[in-house]
């Protein structure tokens, strides 16, 4: 029998663990975007977008990633679309971060005082000026500390797309577990790397609170 | 021609008639304070002036604009007359020259020199030319309603509209802005007002108004109204003060 060495299998992992670094920041990126697009429909004064938005964000958090996975994945499959791993994991992921960043984010926007609507408004700015110059700087300020914590939840949820087969840090595991028979430790090194990917966001995401707060402690 | 006309306004908040037909005209350079129990319709009354509220009957004319629901309309209202709060709602991330120069520059499109140049004299006439680079949460409420009067003047306006601008001060800091409102006044700045502070009012004021229960319930000249109040609802309303 062949033995394995614990760096043969921590090298393993951290090449795929390359992947899920990238499948993470696409679709945080992807997402991101996506997230944008929607929060300008979600807060503007369309009925019919907001009521888009709203159906959107109700769908996609309203049903487990898993599932999501499943139809892009084999979903598109039934009309004959023949979708890779990559593209279903990316396209799935980015769609579903974007449904809780777009509520994370009018979250934010509407954190704003009614009186900041109302003074620029007072003051003769047009919806698109108020927006511009007087609420998103502020909401941004409010909307960073959730935003860099929910990207550990991107992470995390990048996990899920080994099931359809993509080989990222988790199917890689499973991988290697399957020619080592060390359950044991070649998944408690996956932890450990995914806690080092998953650590430094949240703790930044703490940090980057109190810094703003401090920033803004009188309002 | 007045500067302000009010005419048979009406407003309801769903099934309550707030304002039940207003008639008011306050003419070029006159100061009007507007007194009356909560929910009265005072406050209403001078948010609908400024397009805050939207009117369900009768209308309001500016100078010559008229209240209308468009943004064109409340743009043209809202650069004849400025508005100031309770909450001073000075813009947090912008300093205090900044929050004075940011609506002359995106909503007249001043460049940024002359805009500064405009803070910077607006911040003077509120005596807070020294404070040009403080943010909000470093000034007092008192200096943080000032720069709310400079920001709004910055626009130059033919009227003032001031909504309880003292009731969120500590009662020390009252005097500052009440100070800055009296030079206004003395200017000739258009003014109207609605205030608890009857005595100042009473200092510099051409004109009272009493309202009640969503009408205009008692006017005239300040010794007048306070000192030959005409109804028993003055009396009361001005009874209660009396006591506080």
């Amino acid at each position: 029998m062949m033995t394995f060495t614990l760096w043969d299998i921590l090298r393993n992992l951290l090449l795929a663990a390359r992947w899920t670094v990238v499948l993470s920041l696409v679709s945080f990126i992807g997402g991101g975007l996506l997230g944008m697009a929607l929060l300008y429909l979600r807060i503007g004064k369309a009925r019919a977008g907001r009521m888009f938005v709203q159906g959107y964000v109700e769908l996609f958090q309203g049903t487990p990633l898993l599932m999501q996975l499943f139809l892009a994945f084999f979903g598109l499959g039934l009309f004959g679309i023949d979708v890779p791993a990559w593209l279903a994991a990316g396209l799935a992921l980015i769609l579903w971060t974007a449904a809780f960043l777009v509520e994370i984010w009018r979250g934010c926007v509407e954190s704003v005082a009614r009186g900041q609507w109302e003074a620029s408004a007072s003051l003769g700015m047009g919806y698109v000026q108020q927006m511009r110059y007087v609420i998103l700087p502020q909401a941004v300020r409010v909307a960073v500390p959730p935003t860099v914590g929910f990207s550990v939840q991107v992470v995390k949820g990048t996990a899920l797309t080994s099931i359809i087969g993509f080989v990222e840090l988790s199917k890689a595991g499973t991988v290697v577990t399957n020619a080592t028979f060390e359950p044991f430790t070649v998944y408690g090194l996956v932890a450990l790397i995914y806690f080092a990917l998953c650590w430094p966001l949240s703790k930044s995401s703490q940090i980057l609170e109190r810094k703003l707060n401090v920033a803004h402690r009188n309002h | 021609m007045s500067l302000i006309a009010i005419t048979e306004v009406k407003k309801r908040f769903g099934d309550v008639e707030v304002l039940k037909g207003i008639n008011l005209d306050v003419e070029r350079g006159e100061v009007v304070a507007i007194i009356g129990k909560s929910g009265s319709g005072k406050s209403t009354l001078l948010r609908c002036v400024n397009g805050l509220e939207m009117i369900d009957d009768g209308s309001i004319m500016v100078a010559g604009a008229q209240l209308i629901n468009d943004d064109l309309h409340l743009k043209a209202l809202r650069l004849k007359v400025g508005m100031i709060f309770q909450q001073f709602n000075l813009f947090p991330h912008l300093s205090a020259g900044r929050n004075v120069m940011l609506s002359q520059m995106v909503v007249k499109k001043t460049p940024a020199g002359e805009a500064e140049a405009m803070a910077r004299r607006m911040l003077e006439r509120v005596g807070l030319g020294h404070k040009f680079d403080a943010y909000p949460d470093q000034l007092s409420g008192g200096q943080q309603q000032r720069v709310a009067i400079a920001r709004a003047l910055s626009m130059q306006p033919m009227a003032l509209l001031c909504d309880e601008i003292t009731s969120a001060l500590d009662p020390e800091l009252v005097n500052e802005v009440l100070a800055v409102v009296k030079e206004l006044a003395a200017d000739g700045m258009t003014l109207m007002m609605v205030t608890h502070e009857m005595r100042f009012a009473r200092e510099v004021c051409d004109r009272v108004v009493f309202m009640h229960q969503g009408r205009v319930h008692e006017i005239g000249p300040p010794e007048e109204v306070f000192g030959n109040p005409s109804t028993p609802e003055l009396r009361q309303f001005l009874g209660a003060q009396l006591v506080v």
